[in-house]
């Protein structure tokens, strides 16, 4: 049995703005940290094209090589720092250092060693640690001794800078900042005033960036401020300059690849870009959604990115326009509307940005879009109350969407608003149907359609605790300038004015049950008629749901004093009850089984059962140590099949839940494993090829030729020309501009070359053969010439061979275009002589 | 400190004028402000930063250039055309002279201080010879377009800059002729201006100059090839003002939005030898444009139209971080421009070109202590007296100093010759009584007089030299108290006892005994323990001495900010013990207020305080001029955007 216990495991939606993103050294891709992972990210696509798993605890830090601009060095929590191929995903060696790694720098002056910032003894004192790592065949080795460059510094990899030449380190914390020079074994140490009046006291420093060339350090401040020190290497004659723009404090700073410019941003979600670090000549990216909390600027300077702290990173050009955007799981600090799945995209629904809600594809782990429901701009002020998003539901397989949000000052009068979407096959996305603003007087606590055929009308639930609930129906709301359908109140029910805390629809939709504080009412859905109610005195009823299937005919309810009762809706009787403490309860759709996690002194307990037995079928203790917020069953597309008993439940769909602490956890059988698909190796290589304006011409076809390659059995695939390594466009190319032909006679000589040779001649081809096969040496010795250039540069094992392959293949294809070609070349000589 | 009844006079509506030149001299450590009403005033930055010396201004005069030229002389340009030299020691301008150019507008000595350069409305720049007598025109050289705002010599006195409309000039001093005239861009980012004006310019050793300029912008050219080598946008508005450090490794400009920024030469890498300039400190300490900087070894020194005179030390150049290193800011002068007359309750203001008599007001209404009384009767302008050239005795004709004796029978009148001369008073006319001759060797005009209040003694000081103390019924010098390191700023013989009360520019105070010759046992005895520091680090100096009536222990002195009753009788403080201690509660026991009460009382209600005195036992009379008072009476500075308004 123990075996067969279902693993909990992160899945995605972990922050991906926690550390800087590094870009490659070509800029093709960019590496981010991700909980455990890193993931590899292509620059053009924004798709991930690797996760490097290996770590055992959230990894901190991430750094390119300096040595081997393909390889990357990783730290993490778990105490060791990890060497890989990015470009294969594959871990090269892993080094144990042994304390808890914060962050982790490198630089190319230090051979052989790494820095990393550590605590030893005390729980606020940092210490920057160089590293040394020993050179080793094994794969797993003892890193040497850490050797103490700077002490007392801040946890933050922000707040540590390397100078552009390697020559000083420098480091804030608090008021001061601190330069250690590696030269001299020496730091120096520049305080500011720190002092309680309104002018200096928010000079506290926030993070630091170094010029690439110049002996220059910048550093952010508390209050806005940008300061560039100069003249630093002596204690007495430095001196700094202030850039003041932003009136919130600058969460990070970055200098452009040359050091012309310099790159700040913060809470204002403004990318302000100073050229030459002069206070007059800045540029503005603005309206970038959330705080800035990293900027990152690739080595080769055409690219830059910035994190947010809504989990997303964008790419940004050399021209300040944003060209990619990486988006994660947006982290709210309230998900009020819990965990819900869109049953068209089959995409976890939740809060996003405030005011949003959120469309994350749970395979991709990436969002795929924002629903922004409040429709108000938001201002990012401190004390500002904002309009909550509190509940959501989805309705008739996902054609309505129904949201309601709130907005209550204190002591003030409560705002509340429901809004009904309507899903628009054509634009493929919710379209506001009908807003009723102040649906019930009081906070709405549930919120339910009903799950019907498509034959009636759609009918929503809302509970409140004004005591009453509401049926709301779609009618016909049309007039004479056009038809339209709205949704209009069509029941107000209560009972005994009491609160109403849930409402829930049978799987028919033939019964509604409303909980009233204690009691549970049963409403016929027909008539809106009560039909009977269950009193147990044990609490309000919290969670309510009916059971599924062959249990359609049990309604289980838990209550916030702890006890989770079962009643027969047949027999109008309690079948069972038990002492639970549920926090969270959730029905699979696609099976009997109901999930409950409860709260226990060790954290919190899954039991998984059956609301027609008493006795739950899987139990699993402490799946973590924090309050579970919420859960959702998520349907499989393909059922599993898993032999064992206790896991039948994962077999139709699979267990999400949402931690306090915002992460996303589930259940999986699997052990851990490789999921590299064989198509984004593929893309890889095929990306490692220089992107030259020729390779956009050529190169897309050589992509196309590879998949025609592999994929010779699917005959239906249309055949495009290809023109890449056709003698024909190569000559052309080859050839000095100057004794070319007009383009008007080479035009439709190259049209020809494009064209498909499906039936080559073999007549005409052998005289020819010898000069052909010699041209042909010639071509492949050149492109031979190219390739491991390339398989170096990717660092790819089989790069070469690959290539090769596909050369040869496209030498046979093109045999006929290049025969046109020679045939011009002996033919016509004549335009050489023209003038 | 006892409880008096205080005139607190608040209509002497003084407004300073505002700074145009200031002139840094390396060598006496002096800097020369002049002001737009044609005053100039030497400020001793050695001693406490003290205005030891002060030339009144004519309104024909207005000047827009100062310098000093072979050390020790004065030189000032104006716009009616002529080059004016002061004589420091007599107080007094030597002579005038015209160039001929119509309005000056810019004025260089050479570094070897033996030429001087004038820029003129014409477009000429013209040389003169600088002899030990008078300057001596020498030759034009090349006449420009426009006016010749600014100039400025190459350190080895072989090229010059100036700076016109639109474009600077490099001549060559032997030739006279422009080598290289450098276009300066009108347009700057999208704002267009209609002339660029170059405010400034500053010629460095290594050929590089910089010129300032109405477009906001700070410009390095290249003098060998006539080329713009960087720019600096700074401002929105004019940068009025350049001034280089001596090294050549920082200068400073002022903008006429009121900042002043600092430029440093810094090294690219600690370990290379390129040096490029940065903008470093910005300092907004005025609110009006900054007309003028200058740049000593330790400070920036800037002045504008807010007449301010700001002395920001720069910190890395600070030896000790002692109270010199804190900033000054100067703006009201270090002499008494208030006399008052005790028994007839009436105030005698000087402004600068004319004098206001005040009768005071009185009330009948009687309160406890911190009420505010109602006035019965308002104050009175009772008189204006404007300046006016009549005939006049000649040894009042250059008066520096004039005081009557107490019984007002007595006019004592301090020449600028270094002599005193007393008058008598009789009704409608006045006759020379005596002349003491000065020092011998020394022309120095003594600035501070003092009589003692039976007429007997006469105190009189100069900027330098010790105080003479000289005896009316014999009319002959009694005795001379030895001279102090630090200039005195103000001077009282208390009654009965004839003790004379000194005050120095560092704030120490003495008390010298005229009968006995010799200081008093209480100021051997404040010397010997010396005085609190919080004492030694106020800036403004002391400026008036007064005695109480009744009271022989008790001393009273004010400077700019607070007001001082010292009471010989009590106990010295120390380090330890609080200076400024607010007024005692009166319902505190006497024990423990004797516990904590020394000599010092000081009271900081008034500021800024021009004058405070006693009229009689319990009344007070404090004139307080209000910064408020006077920024309102400037013109609109320029209109700037501030965040979150």
């Amino acid at each position: 049995m123990e075996a067969a216990a279902a693993r909990v495991v992160r899945c995605g939606g972990s922050e991906l703005s926690l550390r800087r993103a590094v870009f490659s050294a070509d800029s093709r891709y960019l590496l981010c940290v991700s909980g455990d992972f890193v993931k590899v990210y292509s620059t053009a696509t924004e798709e991930c094209v690797h996760v490097l798993q290996g770590h055992r605890d959230l990894v901190t830090g991430i750094q390119l090589n300096p040595n081997n601009h393909l390889q990357l060095y990783s730290c993490s929590f778990d105490g060791t720092i990890k060497l890989w191929d990015y470009l294969d995903g594959i871990l090269i060696k892993t080094f144990t250092v042994g304390h808890k790694l914060h962050a982790l720098f490198t630089h190319a002056r230090a051979e052989d060693s790494v820095f990393v910032t550590i605590n030893k003894e005390k729980p606020d004192v940092f210490q920057l640690v160089s590293v040394p790592l020993p050179r080793t065949p094994r794969q797993d080795a003892e890193a040497g001794e850490p050797r103490l460059v700077l002490d007392c510094i801040s946890p933050s990899p922000k707040c540590v800078a390397f100078g552009g030449q390697g020559d000083y380190v420098a480091a804030v914390r608090d008021f001061y900042l601190s330069v250690y020079f590696f030269r001299k074994k020496a730091t120096s140490r520049f305080t500011l005033s720190s002092s309680e009046n309104r002018k200096h006291a928010k000079n506290n420093f926030t993070c630091v960036a170094c010029h690439p060339k110049e002996d220059c350090i910048a550093t952010g401040h508390k209050d806005g401020k940008i300061r560039l020190w100069r003249g630093f290497d002596d204690e007495r004659k430095y001196t700094y300059t202030c850039l003041h723009w932003h009136h919130d404090l600058v969460m990070d700073l970055a200098f452009s690849a040359t050091g012309s410019s310099l790159l700040s941003g913060g809470r204002e979600s403004v990318l302000v870009e100073w050229r030459d670090a002069a206070e007059k000549t800045k540029e503005f990216l603005p309206r970038l959604g959330a705080t800035i909390e990293h900027i990152a600027v690739a080595p080769a300077g055409d690219l830059l990115c910035t994190s947010h702290a809504d989990n997303k990173i964008i790419v940004i050009g050399r021209n300040l326009e944003a060209c990619a955007v990486i988006q994660g799981l947006v982290r709210d600090s309230s998900v009020l509307t819990g965990l819900m799945v869109d049953p068209r995209t089959k995409a976890l629904v939740l809060n996003g940005k405030p005011g949003h809600l959120q469309f994350y594809s749970l395979q991709s782990d990436k969002q795929l879009y924002n629903l922004d429901i409040v429709q108000q701009e938001y201002i990012n002020d401190c004390g500002l109350v904002q309009i909550e998003l509190t509940k959501a539901a989805f309705g008739c397989f996902g054609a309505w969407l129904a949201t309601v949000e709130q907005r209550q000052e204190k002591e003030g009068e409560l705002e509340l608003q429901m809004k009904l979407w309507a899903y628009n096959k054509k634009t493929q996305g919710f379209l506001l149907n009908t807003k009723v603003s102040a649906p019930h007087e009081d906070r709405v606590t549930a919120l339910c359609f009903r799950s019907a055929d498509k034959s009636d009308v759609p009918t929503l639930v809302t509970a409140s605790r004004d005591g009453r609930f509401k049926v709301w129906v779609l009618a016909d709301d049309s007039d004479i300038y056009r038809k339209a359908e709205g949704w209009t109140c069509d029941f107000v029910g209560s009972y005994h004015k009491y609160q109403a805390t849930n409402c829930c629809f049978s799987e028919d939709g033939s019964l509604l049950a409303v909980s009233f504080e204690e009691t549970v009412t049963i409403w016929e859905s027909d008539t809106w008629e009560l039909r009977c109610t269950f009193c147990q005195r044990a609490g309000r009823v919290r969670h309510l749901c009916f059971g599924r299937l062959t249990c359609s005919k049990y309604l289980l309810g838990a209550t916030e004093s702890g006890t989770l009762c079962c009643w027969n809706l047949l027999s109008c009787a309690l079948e069972w009850s038990t002492k639970l403490g549920v926090s969270v309860m959730e029905p699979d759709p696609r099976s009997e089984h109901v999930a409950a996690v409860a709260r226990s002194s060790g954290g919190s307990d899954l039991f998984v059962f059956k609301p027609s037995e008493p006795r739950p079928l899987y139990v699993q203790r402490s799946i973590c140590s924090e309050e579970v917020r919420w859960g959702v069953f998520v349907p499989r597309d393909v059922p599993e099949a898993l032999a064992s008993e206790a896991l039948q439940w994962l077999n139709r769909s699979q267990f999400y839940f949402l931690t306090a602490s915002q992460s996303l956890l589930t259940f999986s059988s699997k052990s851990p494993e490789e999921k590299l698909t064989p198509t984004s190796k593929q893309l890889l290589a095929e990306e490692s090829l220089p992107a030259t304006p020729f390779y956009f011409l050529l190169g897309r076809h050589r992509q196309q030729r590879g998949e025609q390659a592999d994929g010779a059995a699917d005959g239906e695939r249309v055949q495009l020309p290809t023109t890449e390594g056709v003698p024909a466009v190569s000559e052309l190319l080859h050839t000095p501009a100057h004794v070319l032909p007009s383009a008007a006679f080479l035009c439709s000589l190259f049209i020809n070359s494009l064209l498909l040779a499906t039936e080559a001649p073999s007549a005409e081809e052998t005289p020819e053969d010898a000069e052909m096969e010699e041209e042909g040496e010639r071509d492949s010795s050149e492109e031979e010439d190219a390739a491991p250039e390339q398989a170096q540069q990717a660092g790819l094992p089989d790069g070469g061979d690959g290539g090769d392959e596909a050369e040869a293949l496209q030498q046979q294809l093109s045999k006929c275009a290049e025969k046109e070609l020679r045939k011009l070349r002996r033919v016509d000589y004549s335009w050489v002589a023209v003038p | 400190m006892g409880e008096f009844k205080v005139h607190r006079v608040r209509f002497f509506n003084y407004v300073p004028s505002g700074i145009r030149c200031v002139a840094y001299n390396n060598q006496s450590n002096r800097l020369a402000v002049s002001r737009t009403d044609g005053t100039v005033e030497i400020y001793n930055l050695s001693a406490n930063y003290f205005q030891e010396k002060f030339f009144p201004g004519h309104e024909s005069r207005a000047t827009e250039a100062l310098c000093w030229a072979k050390g020790q002389r004065l030189f000032s340009a104006g716009l009616n055309g002529e080059i004016i030299e002061y004589d420091l020691q007599a107080l007094d301008i030597k002579y005038s002279m015209d160039a001929f150019g119509g309005p000056i507008w810019s004025m260089a000595a050479s570094p070897s201080g033996s030429q001087l350069l004038v820029g003129c409305e014409d477009g000429s720049v013209k040389l003169f010879q600088i002899n030990p007598d008078k300057i001596q025109f020498e030759r034009n050289f090349d006449r420009q377009k426009s006016r010749i705002l600014s100039l400025s010599w190459h350190p080895s006195g072989t090229h010059i800059a100036a700076g016109s409309i639109d474009y600077i000039s490099v001549f060559d001093i032997k030739s006279g002729s422009a080598v290289h005239k450098m276009l300066v861009d009108r347009q700057y980012m999208g704002v267009s201006k209609r002339k660029c004006i170059i405010w400034g310019v500053a010629f460095l050793s290594d050929g590089t100059v910089i010129s300032v300029d109405s477009a906001g912008k700070v410009q390095f050219w290249d003098s060998a090839t006539g080329t713009l080598v960087k720019t600096h946008l700074v401002a929105n508005a004019d940068v009025q003002s350049i001034a280089v450090s001596d090294q050549e490794d920082s200068f400073v400009v002022g903008t006429a939005e009121g900042t002043v920024f600092h430029f440093q030469l810094v090294s690219v890498t600690s370990n290379s030898s390129e040096k490029q300039w940065v903008r470093t400190k910005p300092f907004q300490h005025h609110t009006h444009d900054v007309r003028t900087v200058a740049h000593s070894p330790t400070a920036l020194i800037s002045g504008g139209t807010d007449t301010h005179l700001v002395i920001r030390p720069l910190m890395e150049k600070v030896e000790v971080k002692n109270y010199d290193a804190a900033l000054r800011k100067i703006t009201f002068p270090h002499r008494r421009l208030i006399s008052c007359s005790k028994k007839r309750q009436l105030l005698l203001f000087q402004f600068s070109h004319h004098l206001d008599l005040w009768r005071l007001g009185s009330t009948v209404a009687t309160g406890k202590h911190g009420d505010t009384l109602p006035l019965s009767k308002d104050a009175d302008h009772l008189l204006q007296l404007k300046t006016k050239v009549s005939k006049m005795p000649a040894c009042l004709r250059s008066a520096v100093q004039i005081m009557f004796s107490e019984d007002s029978t007595k006019l004592f009148v301090a020449s600028n010759q270094g002599s005193l001369h007393i008058l008598r008073l009789l009704e409608g006319s006045f006759k020379h009584l005596h002349t003491f001759q000065a020092q011998s060797g020394t022309v120095e005009s003594m600035c501070l007089l003092a009589v003692s209040p039976d007429g007997n003694w006469l105190a009189a000081s100069g900027t330098s030299a010790g105080v003479h103390v000289y005896s009316v019924k014999r009319l002959k010098l009694h005795c001379t108290v030895p001279a102090y390191n630090f200039p005195v700023t103000a001077l009282a013989i208390a009654p009965k006892t004839n003790n004379l009360v000194i005050a120095h520019s560092d704030q120490q105070i003495f008390e010298y005994s005229i009968p006995d010759k010799q200081y008093t046992e209480w100021s051997r005895a404040i010397q010997k323990q010396g005085f609190h520091h919080h004492w030694l680090q106020r800036d403004t100096p002391i400026t008036h001495i007064g005695f109480h009536p009744k009271r022989p222990a008790h001393i009273l002195l004010h400077d700019a900010y607070m007001f001082c009753i010292i009471d010989k009788s009590l106990p010295l403080p120390n380090d330890k013990t609080l200076l400024y201690n607010p007024l005692p509660p009166t319902n505190e026991s006497d024990v423990i207020r004797r516990r904590t009460a020394h000599a010092f009382k000081i009271s900081k209600k008034y500021k800024p305080l021009l004058f405070m005195d006693l009229l009689d036992e319990g009344t007070l009379v404090a004139v307080e001029r209000p910064l408020d008072d006077i920024i309102a009476q400037l013109p609109p500075p320029i209109k700037k955007k501030k965040f979150g308004t």
